[in-house]
């Protein structure tokens, strides 16, 4: 909302001594948040001036231009010569003014932030302008006509007079910010109330004025409840070719709207001026009643600025016997636009139904003034009020007569009140606020108030622009804002003694911290992924991870779903690194990923009271799983070459590492098979395992999806459920169980076949007897010396008991066990 | 005539005068002293220590000395003998010393040569702001609230107070899920967390929920379609917006130091009533008269935004079973990422989410 301060001060009596900077901020502390102070910064002699003669000249390049003598006033005149009279000579290039006009004249050291600079005299077109004939362009003047010079309406001024004070150039205008419970405020008649609540100053309410009425105005039919209250007046006798007072039309542009014709402007104005949009329409353009209904599917309108737009079931009319003559609440119609030859005007001012007019403007994409009020709310009790005020201000300006009818149909809905405990505001609050203060801050805000000290009730009833107070809370606030909300003091509530971060939070935590220290750098990546990204990847065209949750309104179409795996990000992340000069880089993501129920809608619940629990369930039921996982990715080296130092390159067992230690540091353990699983190699992935349940999937990428992301050399990667993990760890870890007799160290190289896993070889030497406290597998050969089909598996094995030093016989025992555990697969002492 | 002859005056000895054993001692002394290896020593124990060496062999003459003589030979000789081995066993240790403090000067190695065997990782600053922020508040008593990133509109939306026209539900540009009718969303806030918090718990509740949300904002320097926030909801017997007041100013002091402190400013939260808007005190200038004017993060207001806040709205209490006549809450809210690109001096927030290493790298494991 854009308020002009002179007009406001008009208004109300703003103490005098109270700069715009002020006032801005204690309109902030009303909860009116200044977004900015505007003015045009254009300072120095900007001039009023009567074009004594005008000379066109034209150039080489075929262009005419004007010469001219302009009266700029006895004190900035030059004195007259033989052949001049007394004034400055100007060259211009516009064509739109003759001798005898009024403009406006940047003389020499006036400043225009529009041009960014200081009018000089200068030689140019074989003369020396004197200055500068403006335009609204470059006064900084929006809305307005900018085709040629500012052309003043004839005796509006004298040659010599200020520019600045003649257009309102030094005028202040706040931006205010209005927030939706505070509609009113979207009106001069709103913010002066404030202003006046603020200061404690009288407040005269420009909307208190009688409205005659007498008989009917023009016959109306309302058929459509979204409207509550239609208001007709008619003024004949109009004189539409008058032009608009400077000050309305200058009030008009100050608040960003064009102005435009007499009629229109007055409409504009007291829009402004009281928050009531309102209508004018040429009486001798309608034909029949006006009436009010929704449209029927596929009917047309013309609006105003000249667009055809097809209507809907949904779209609130205004129309006459011919069809649509406006979209109610947003944009009159062309048909029946105000034009010169307009005498005979009917204005409408009404109420609608606020989402009514929100919807349209959204399905219509059209946002007016008008709108703008009437989707957060009007005051209902308004229409007739505003109504007389524009057909006054017509009358005034235009002439002609105001018919002594009014047509109102409907009526504004009866005011409500709202019952508080007169402490309220000091148990909400937290500061000791008077049951005085609280009258005297209702009654400020234009409640009416029936207090009962006795009982301490305080029966608040609501003017009818404040139809957003409902509740108690709602008048809190109004006391809050009167009080101050730098008045709240500052308490540190006790919180009962809390348990912390919940298992899952502390592991998740845990799980982060792991990650990097196992030397991984930790990335955030967008989630929204399409086909191209799952094909990039790999994956089949029937692979579960296709199956995404799609978004209705996608920021790109190219990638409208929400990813199922992190590998998409880790990896888009990993080529910039490489596109970044990086060569050894290893990163990881703990995120979530969506997958999709199918299932049906969420249900949309009414909040008059708590969802049962099985009503919050369904909610839940409908919702996508969306578990946390953990990936990463290596590649390049895992210690680069140094001194005293070879390189060591990641390879694939690394990344099943990761897994293997994330699930340490969770206390748990996990178990790998063999896998296919895209994007990893056919030959080079492990399935990872959680008590037989697959969790994820770590190895090395198949280098066709490495080149196809850019990425150089082998890559390795993986991906879990870390949720799932998490879910699994134990709430206690295991209890330490370890002997201090003395160690037995025993090799094993065995001969096995080719297909026989180190892992099942090892799990069977791990389970053959008690005394087996450990089982590392130190190398593996094949070639020359193992027969074909074979290979050679040479574990350390390292023998204890619990409760003796073990005999000869002991480690006998064992041995003998464990190599009868190894020939059931085949294995045997080499 | 046998007896012995006590005045029997012996043949003088010479290995055994004073002044030969003098000469013997010196010279192994000498021997000792002048070794510059353990291997020279231990030559030298051999010719000045050993069965052979002069004392040992002056020694052997002892026996045949007449009584006195021989106690005081014995008491020369062995004195002598004992001062050699102990400079010989000096000498061992100082030797000894020597040679390792010459083996590890030669082991020398030049410091600056860097060591990278051990690959480091780090953690992103937006992981552990939030853990950072969990702190705060699990130190304050509180626990932390978490759900999830899809979800139920009723939940972000209606259960808020925020009708299905409601202008607030318009100013949130929302991601929907398809089908729309399935009334699933992007969570456009952590504000569904408070509403999940009091239908899953009953008061007194007192949860911080740091969390990713999402709008419909392309990306660009100053908007991502995702950000972070963290939100506070309290819910007892008697709170009031002073203890809103008190958790916020408390919260800063512990994020931004003991100076800091917060103002409220009028504004409008369908699910706060009243409501404001947090001003933090510049953490760069404390709003000093001195330095404000000048101050690029606040720009010259000496306060920068923080977050919005207010009191519960009973409506969703309501909504989400509370008893508003017995109960009454706080709840407030603020980004996070813009709380690392402004203390960071980052000035673009895309680099937050683009991975380059060397984004992440400087914040190692925590901030």
């Amino acid at each position: 909302m854009k308020v002009l301060v002179p007009w406001l001060r008009e208004l109300v009596a703003v103490p005098n001594d109270v700069t715009t900077e002020q006032l801005a901020d204690r309109l902030t502390e009303f909860d009116l948040k200044l977004e900015e102070i505007l003015n045009s910064g254009v300072s120095g002699p900007l001039t009023v001036g009567r074009v004594l003669s005008v000379q066109p000249e034209e150039q080489k390049n075929g262009k005419v231009i004007n010469w001219c003598r302009v009266d700029v006033g006895p004190e900035h005149n030059d004195p007259a010569t033989e052949t001049e009279p007394a004034g400055r000579g100007i060259v211009c290039g516009a064509h739109n003014f003759v001798a005898g006009d009024l403009v406006v004249v940047s003389l020499p050291g006036t400043f225009l932030p529009e041009l960014g600079f200081e009018i000089t005299a200068r030689k140019t077109y074989g003369h020396v302008s004197d200055g500068m004939i403006c335009s609204e362009a470059e006064l900084g003047l929006g809305g307005g006509d900018h085709s040629g010079i500012i052309v003043l309406p004839a005796d509006s001024a004298q040659p010599g007079d200020s520019g600045i004070e003649v257009l309102g150039l030094g005028d202040d205008v706040l931006d205010l910010e209005v927030n939706p419970d505070r509609a009113y405020a979207l009106s001069m008649r709103g913010v002066a109330r404030d202003v006046a609540l603020a200061y404690g100053i009288e407040f005269v309410d420009p909307a208190d004025r009688e409205v005659s009425a007498d008989g009917e105005a023009y016959p109306v039919r309302v058929d459509d409840p979204a409207c509550s209250v239609f208001v007709t007046r008619v003024v004949e006798g109009f004189d539409s070719t008058r032009p608009t007072p400077a000050v309305i039309a200058r009030r008009v542009e100050q608040a960003g709207m064009r102005s435009i014709s007499l009629a229109v402007d007055i409409s504009n104005y007291v829009m402004l001026e009281l928050g009531q949009p309102n209508h004018a329409y040429d009486a001798d353009t309608l034909n029949g009643a006006i009436g009010v209904r929704k449209a029927v599917a596929g009917e047309k309108i013309t609006t105003l600025d000249d667009q055809e737009r097809t209507l809907t079931p949904d779209d609130l009319l205004i129309v006459d016997d011919e069809g649509p003559i406006g979209i109610a609440g947003i944009m009159g119609g062309a048909r029946t636009e105000i034009s010169d030859s307009t005498t005979r005007i009917v204005i409408e001012a009404a109420h609608f139904d606020p989402p009514t007019i929100a919807r349209g403007s959204r399905r219509h994409k059209l946002v007016s003034e008008a709108s703008k009020r009437f989707e957060r709310g009007v005051d209902p009790q308004l229409p007739a009020r505003a109504a007389q005020r524009v057909a006054e201000l017509m009358v005034e300006l235009g002439g002609g007569t105001i018919l002594p009818g009014l047509t109102v149909v409907g009526q504004a809905p009866a005011a409500r009140n709202v019952t508080i405990d007169q402490d309220l505001p000091t148990r909400v609050l937290g500061i000791d606020i008077s049951a005085e203060t609280v009258v005297a801050a209702l009654e400020g805000n234009g409640i009416v108030v029936d207090h009962d000290p006795a009982s301490g009730q305080i029966v608040a009833t609501p003017p009818s622009w404040r139809f957003d107070i409902n509740d108690p809370y709602d008048l809190v606030e109004e006391v809050l804002r009167v009080v101050g909300y730098d008045q709240v003091p500052s308490v540190l509530p006790k919180a009962p003694g809390g348990r912390g971060l919940t298992r899952a939070q502390e592991l998740r935590r845990r799980a982060g911290i792991a990650l990097a220290s196992f030397g991984l750098t930790e990335v955030t990546s967008l989630p929204f992924v399409g086909e191209a990204d799952f094909d990039k990847l790999g994956l089949d065209a029937d692979d579960a991870r296709r199956d995404a949750v799609v978004l209705a309104n996608p920021l790109s179409s190219e990638q409208p779903s929400l990813t199922t795996t992190l590998l998409i990000g880790l990896l888009r992340s990993t080529a910039l690194n490489v596109s970044r000069g990086h060569d050894d880089i290893a990163l990881f993501e703990v995120a979530r990923v969506f997958t999709p129920k199918h299932g049906g809608e969420a249900p949309i619940y009414g909040v008059e009271q708590r969802p049962t629990q099985a009503q919050y369930a369904a909610l839940n039921e409908a919702l996508p799983i969306q578990p946390h996982h953990a990936s990463w990715v290596m590649l390049g080296n895992a210690v680069k070459a140094g001194i005293g130092t070879d390189a060591l390159a990641y390879v694939w067992s690394d990344a099943l590492a990761v897994a293997h230690d994330l699930a340490r540091v969770l206390n748990i353990e996990l178990t790998v098979e063999s896998a296919r699983y895209a994007p990893f190699h056919p030959g080079r992935c492990a399935a990872l395992l959680l008590n037989g349940e697959v969790v994820g999937h770590a190895g090395e990428l198949d280098p066709r999806i490495s080149q196809a992301h850019g990425l150089p050399g082998r890559v390795m990667a993986g991906e879990i459920n870390l949720a799932a993990l998490i879910e699994a760890a134990p709430a206690v870890g295991e209890k330490p169980n370890f002997s201090a007799f003395p160690v037995a160290k025993e090799d094993f190289a065995f001969v096995a076949p080719s297909d026989v896993t180190a892992g099942a070889l090892s799990d069977l030497i791990a389970g053959a007897h008690e005394f087996v406290e450990s089982v590392r597998l130190f190398d593996i050969y094949t070639g020359d010396q193992v027969e074909a089909g074979k290979k050679s598996l040479a574990y350390k094995v390292r023998l204890r008991a619990s409760d003796r030093t073990l005999s000869d016989a002991d480690i006998k025992t064992a041995r003998e066990a464990i190599l009868a555990q190894a020939e059931t697969l085949g294995a045997v002492l080499r | 005539m046998s007896a012995p002859n006590s005045d029997y005056d012996p043949v003088e000895v010479t290995p055994l005068n004073a002044a030969e054993v003098e000469r013997m001692r010196d010279e192994a002394l000498a021997a000792v002293a002048n070794t510059a290896t353990v291997a020279e020593l231990k030559q030298a124990r051999l010719d000045h220590a050993g069965d052979r060496a002069p004392l040992a062999l002056a020694n052997r003459e002892i026996g045949a000395l007449p009584p006195q003589a021989k106690k005081e030979a014995g008491q020369r000789v062995g004195q002598a003998r004992g001062a050699i081995n102990q400079a010989i066993a000096k000498r061992q240790i100082e030797l000894e010393a020597a040679e390792l403090e010459a083996t590890l000067a030669a082991e020398t190695v030049d410091v600056t040569i860097p060591s990278d065997r051990q690959a480091r990782g780090s953690r992103h600053p937006i992981t552990t702001i939030q853990d950072h922020v969990a702190d705060i508040f699990i130190a304050m008593g509180w626990e932390i609230g978490e759900g999830p990133e899809v979800e139920a509109e009723w939940l972000n939306f209606d259960a808020l107070n925020l009708g299905p026209d409601h202008p607030a539900r318009t100013m949130q540009d929302t991601f929907w899920l398809s089908p729309e009718r399935a009334a699933l969303v992007l969570r456009t806030h952590t504000s569904p967390v408070q509403a999940r918090t009091m239908l899953e718990r009953k008061p007194p509740i007192y949860i911080a929920v740091p969390g990713r949300v999402y709008r419909t904002d392309e990306a660009d320097a100053t908007h991502m379609p995702i950000f972070h926030q963290v939100e506070g909801l309290a819910i007892d017997e008697g709170l009031t917006m002073a203890h809103l007041k008190g958790t916020l100013d408390h919260f800063a002091q512990a994020v931004y130091g003991p100076g800091s402190t917060t103002r409220f400013r009028p504004s409008y939260f369908p699910f706060t009533e009243p409501s404001a808007e947090i001003d933090l005190l510049c953490y760069v200038c404390a709003n000093d008269p001195a330095e404000v004017a000048s101050c690029g993060t606040c720009r010259g207001e000496g306060w920068v935004e923080w977050g919005g806040c207010g009191v519960v709205n009973p409506r969703v209490l309501v909504a989400c079973g509370v008893d508003p006549e017995r109960y009454s809450g706080f709840a407030f809210g603020m980004g996070l990422d813009r709380t690392i690109t402004s203390r960071y001096d980052i000035a673009d927030l895309r680099d937050l989410w683009d991975g380059d290493i060397r984004f992440t790298e400087p914040f190692g494991l925590g901030l």
